[in-house]
């Protein structure tokens, strides 16, 4: 038994989208990847790029501006800028990137938890987000900080902290949308157990628009890393954290820009790289989604 | 209409356009909408493009008021429009042109006129841009044109917004805006899709007053009915070309490209009809289904009956068609069917035992016996999955356990509904909608299930593709012998395929029989209604069945 | 009258719940503050004997059981009394009245620049002219990565230590008040230009739009008479992001600028540990939240009459 054959034409626009898939990203998403490598191969491998101790002081060598000897000058203990902003860029992604990470993790709980429960536990947990959502979010990092105190751990926690609810809106919206899909529905109609459906279907379906999400709110944890450490409550001196580092120059504004320029200067240029590369990976799933 | 006519004398085509190319985009990415099109529009006539989506028809009407896109590329051999050359318009022109001398009632009324702000604005801004009335005595123009078009208490609409009015009100209002700065020529795009049947005849008549009083009409549309109730002339497209074209009864009843005779037969209940649909062959019954209620929670804490107190009973080989309404409980009654839904009171038995008011674990084994045809497949299936993993977890879940033999399974079901190994690897997205309903068929077969509840398997599909479908499940059913459940909106649809039908209407059963009864003598208005909605071909069908 | 009724009682309670969440929410991260209270109150060299302890204990209620200390601070939050601070020795609301001018004044003229330039920027750039549209992306791209707290430091540097033109710190006259604006307004800015404009770029897709420019309306006619003001509902909705940034803006800048303000305040609190002004600057934070909520829930409606819900013109 057998039935006619489908016609083989696909719909018209076809080519045009195969076109549009394969086409080499744009230039600024290719720079933004060079430069984000660069800032991760100084992260892991800080000797690569400065041979001078990012600890190291000097007082002979204290407030040169940048030159020949020091790249970016040194500060006001001698110590050479350039090192200490090498030397730091893994204190500054890590407390982003960790902490990121840590805000999908508590996220994809908070989220499942509330959309595969019944209604009270799910409005409970909702109303919950809401609340925390209702604060700033510097103000929430704070209050984190009071619990865990001060350091790098603390504020990567607060960090997690503070992007936690909004993920979990995400996830929460996503997971009921998926819940009630025509394809979860047909797993159940074909008799496939629960567990199952929510590890073949609803959580990898739950889990893309969250990753995409998280890559673009990546550059403002990484800001907001540096925002604690700039406000005394991140990472502690002398660890060279860019935010930190800030904190010793805007002593020495008058007499050395440079101290402060340059641990900024790299600050921006990590967030601005990582939100393209964000912003692409977006770009390209909504459309995916949208063809 | 008693506008002014300046340019052509009454004999000289409005519209004169020969060989008009429309390219979108540039290199890689170019698409090409329209390719060498040629037609006329003259005073008081009527022009039908007839197509399906994506054949042009769009961009061929935007086109002539200048609008076809900022990507897109027009050309033509002759662009006349009103005696004067349109290829050397510039922008000043087009906008003279624009409202004036050409309106357009652009595709759903929705969103195709600005939610924020009250219709009266919006039909008075041609009269304000192109300076027909005075400042003063717009809003009055605004109050007779929405009188014109049949609108009741004109004063209190023109304050309203869109999403106050209704479907046919919105029509109305969108052609008012069209009409208001009184132009020679109407392009009227879809004007009647989503409407009800009885609000689409209102606005058929309305357009045809209009060419009456002498404005010339193009009409885009994919409806064989609308077209011929309005149309003097047709043209029919596809992939950008308009591949026949003359006189609307020539084209209609004497089609000469295989393509128009395809639409036309497409038209369900337009072609020969087939072979009576089987009864039942007997046997106990697979389904039954005694009293069932199903309420819901409206906002608010209102309650709304969605099914309120339905029977049947199903029997092998048997198909029965569940006809109705949007919002007459139809998908409610399937889902209690399907066990994803218990009812409130009454209860479904399947092959004899408890079906509703179990527990999941009891049913999930016995799941298998029937399976879902769901009305649109994309969102039936897991847009990271292949067909063949889509299918597999169907053919796991029966019990078919080797990777190898599922594979090879996957591959003849495919081909049992038209699509082969090559499909295989593709994903969801990389599917047309035809092919995608198949393989939604096939992954309802993997099971081997007795009964099959289809709901709406074909509403979203193009008419061509439809037939396929509904030929497809039409074989599979009588050769497998399963049992049917036919949802449909589309009383003609389930003629094709049913021997049975129930017709529902705010979750009651108002009238069932055998469908040629039912459809031969219908006693219920709903019915009625439903029937009218059906396109009326009946011309064609006699001309076709002469050609036999 | 009654849906209006309604409708008012279901925001006031949702707004109720949200501040009753809000300072719930504080009072319990504070009970797991680690260490004792007592000495964030006497600081943590002051030699106090066990009787002093029990005084100071006594004096802030905390000897009480926590139930009964929950319950307390919640009726005096109903009447406004939000504690005595630990580090200041007076009332915290008296603290927060004071502090609230320096930075409503600061956020006010922030939000006004930010709404001015998001506006000209997005009218400025959405001709048919691509250049325009691009160089202002990538200038939005890089003010939203640049943080606020370092933007501060460099207009710092630039023009109050290099050019001499502005006030290194609060001066207490209009032109301290320049720099300050700029850095909390500069972020906003970029995000609301690119939303508005994205709102803009979608609007003049939309069908209404073909329907305008058929009738023969100009382009600037379809962009200031139907298309700006779908622009604007995007944007609008972005108001709780927008408290949470102009609150969170305000922290880092008045400590970038040494103002004074609750943004100082709060940064005070938590590295003393004043818990009852941390309390109450939640408190606070949250009540704006829910005000800046209503007002643009209003504004919504004024823009969009489809929210109004039904009117007495029922549909046929």
């Amino acid at each position: 038994m057998s039935v006619s054959p489908a016609p083989r034409t696909g719909p018209p626009a076809g080519r045009a989208t195969e076109a549009r898939t394969t086409r080499r990203p744009p230039v600024s998403v290719l720079l933004a990847a060079a430069a984000l490598s660069l800032v991760l191969l100084a992260a892991l491998v800080p000797g690569l790029f400065a041979h001078t101790s990012a600890t190291d002081t000097d007082p002979l060598q204290a407030l040169r501006p940048p030159g020949s000897g020091h790249w970016f000058g040194t500060d006001e203990l001698g110590r050479d800028v350039f090192a200490r902003i090498v030397h730091g860029t893994r204190y500054s992604l890590a407390i982003g990137a960790a902490a990121t990470g840590a805000g999908v993790a508590i996220a994809v709980l908070w989220g499942l938890a509330a959309a595969l429960s019944g209604r009270l536990g799910d409005t409970l947990l909702m109303r919950a987000a809401d609340v925390l959502l209702a604060l700033p979010g510097l103000l929430l990092a704070l209050l984190v900080v009071l619990i865990t105190g001060k350091g790098v751990a603390g504020a990567t926690i607060a960090v997690a902290f503070g992007t936690a609810p909004g993920f979990a809106r995400v996830v929460r919206a996503q997971a009921l949308v998926v819940r009630r899909s025509g394809y979860v529905e047909a797993a159940v109609g074909l008799g496939v157990q629960r567990p199952l459906i929510i590890l073949r279907h609803v959580l990898p379906n739950t889990l893309g628009p969250l990753l995409v999400l998280a890559t673009v709110t990546l550059g403002a944890s990484i800001s907001t890393g540096a925002a604690l450490s700039y406000l005394g409550l991140g990472a502690q001196p002398p660890t060279p954290e860019w935010g930190a580092m800030l904190t010793e120059g805007q002593g020495f504004l008058q007499q050395a820009w440079w101290i402060a320029l340059f641990p900024g200067l790299l600050l921006v240029g990590t967030v601005l790289a990582v939100t393209v590369l964000g912003r692409y990976a977006q770009n390209r799933a909504e459309w995916r989604a949208a063809s | 209409m008693s506008a002014p006519r300046t340019g052509p004398s009454p004999d000289e085509p409005l519209i004169d356009v020969v060989d008009l190319d429309v390219r979108f985009g540039e290199g890689t990415t170019r698409v090409q909408a329209v390719r060498g099109a040629s037609l006329r529009l003259s005073a008081g006539r009527c022009l039908a493009l007839v197509g399906e989506s994506g054949s042009g028809k769009s961009a061929l009407a935007r086109s002539l008021l200048g609008l076809a896109g900022p990507t897109a590329t027009v050309g033509a051999g002759r662009l006349s429009l009103f005696g004067r050359d349109a290829l050397a318009f510039g922008p000043r022109d087009w906008r003279a042109l624009r409202g004036r001398r050409i309106g357009l009632v652009a595709q759903d009324a929705l969103v195709a006129l600005d939610p924020l702000r009250p219709i009266g604005k919006e039909i008075a801004e041609p009269l304000l841009v192109h300076r027909v009335v005075p400042r003063h005595q717009a809003a009055d123009r605004v109050i007779d044109l929405l009188e014109r078009v049949g609108v009741p208490e004109p004063v209190e609409r023109a304050r309203s917004h869109v999403h106050q009015l209704s479907g046919g009100l919105r029509q109305r209002a969108l052609i008012a805006s069209a009409l208001a700065a009184q132009p020679g020529v109407l392009i009227a795009d879809e004007p009647t899709t989503a409407l009800d049947a009885s609000v689409q005849a209102r606005i058929l008549d309305l357009l045809g007053e209009l060419t009456k009083a002498g404005t010339g009409l193009l009409l885009i549309s994919h409806d064989l009915a609308v077209v011929e109730a309005l149309a003097d002339e047709v043209a029919v497209m596809r992939g950008g070309r308009i591949v026949e074209q003359g006189p609307v009864r020539d084209v209609l009843d004497r089609p000469r490209h295989a393509y128009t005779r395809a639409l036309l037969d497409a038209v369900p209940g337009g072609g020969p009809p087939g072979a009576a649909p089987p009864a039942a062959t007997g046997g106990a019954p697979i389904l039954e289904v005694t009293d069932v209620v199903k309420e819901f929670r409206g906002p608010r804490g209102a309650r709304r009956t969605a099914v309120a107190g339905v029977s049947f009973t199903l029997r092998p080989g048997e198909t029965l068609g569940l006809v109705g309404e949007s919002g007459s409980g139809k998908s409610t009654l399937a889902r209690m069917v399907l066990g994803l839904l218990s009812p409130d009171s009454g209860d479904v038995r399947l092959d004899g035992a408890a079906w509703s008011g179990v527990s999941e674990r009891e049913r999930r084994p016995r799941r298998r016996a029937l399976q879902l045809v769901p009305q649109d497949p994309l969102s039936a299936f897991d847009p990271r999955w292949s067909v063949a993993r889509i299918v597999g977890e169907a053919l796991q879940t029966a019990g078919v356990h080797s990777r190898q033999e599922r594979r090879e399974e996957t591959v003849r079901l495919l081909e049992q509904v038209g699509l082969s190994a090559e499909h295989l690897d593709r994903r969801p997205l990389a599917l047309s909608g035809g092919q995608r309903q198949r393989v939604a068929v096939a992954r309802a077969l993997a099971p081997r299930p007795r009964l099959l509840v289809c709901d709406e398997p074909v509403s979203a599909l193009d008419v061509s593709v439809q037939a396929q479908v509904l030929g497809v499940l039409r074989e599979l059913q009588e050769s497998l012998d399963l049992a049917m459940l036919f949802i449909s909106h589309d009383l003609a649809v389930v003629r094709e395929v049913c021997a049975r039908v129930m017709v529902m209407k705010d979750g009651r059963v108002v009238e069932s029989g055998p469908v040629e009864e039912v459809f031969s003598a219908p006693r219920d208005a709903c019915t009625r209604a439903l029937l009218e909605a059906v396109p009326r071909r009946a011309h064609a069908r006699h001309a076709a069945e002469e050609r036999l | 009258m009654r849906p209006v009724v309604r409708q008012v009682a279901v925001r006031l309670g949702g707004a109720l719940l949200v501040v009753w969440g809000a300072a719930s929410c504080a009072f319990l991260v504070l009970q797991l503050v680690p260490g004792d209270p007592v000495r964030a109150v006497v600081g943590a060299n002051a030699l106090v004997d066990a009787g002093q302890r029990e005084e100071i204990r006594h004096h802030y209620g905390l000897d009480r059981p926590l139930p009964v200390q929950y319950v307390t601070y919640l009726g005096h939050l109903l009447t406004g009394d939000l504690g005595d601070s630990y580090q200041l020795q007076q009332p915290v609301s008296g603290v927060l009245a004071q502090q609230l001018r320096p930075t409503a004044e600061l956020a006010l003229y922030a939000t006004l620049l930010a709404v001015l330039l998001a506006v000209v920027v997005t009218v400025a750039t959405s001709g048919r002219a691509r250049w325009p549209r691009r160089l202002s992306a990538v200038v939005e791209l890089v003010v939203v990565s640049t943080p606020s707290f370092w933007l501060g430091i460099m207009l710092l540097t630039l023009f109050s230590f290099r050019l001499g033109w502005l006030p290194v710190s609060d001066s207490g006259d209009v032109r301290s008040l320049v720099l300050p604006v700029i850095t909390l307004a500069l972020p906003i800015a970029a995000v609301l230009t690119q939303v508005m404009r994205e709102g803009l770029l979608d609007a003049l897709r939309s069908p209404f739009v073909l329907t305008a420019r058929a009738r023969g309306l100009t382009e600037p006619a379809v962009r200031s008479r139907h298309a700006l003001r779908h622009a604007a509902l995007p944007a609008l909705t972005l108001a709780g992001w927008f408290t949470g940034t102009l609150l969170s803006g305000a922290v880092v800048v008045e400590n970038v600028f040494a103002r004074s303000g609750i943004g100082r305040v709060t940064l005070q609190a938590v590295t003393s540990r004043d818990l009852p002004l941390v309390q109450g600057v939640v408190a606070l934070s949250a009540v704006v939240f829910v005000a800046v909520g209503t007002v643009v829930e209003l504004l919504c409606l004024a823009v969009d009459p489809r929210l109004r819900g039904a009117t007495g013109v029922k549909a046929a």
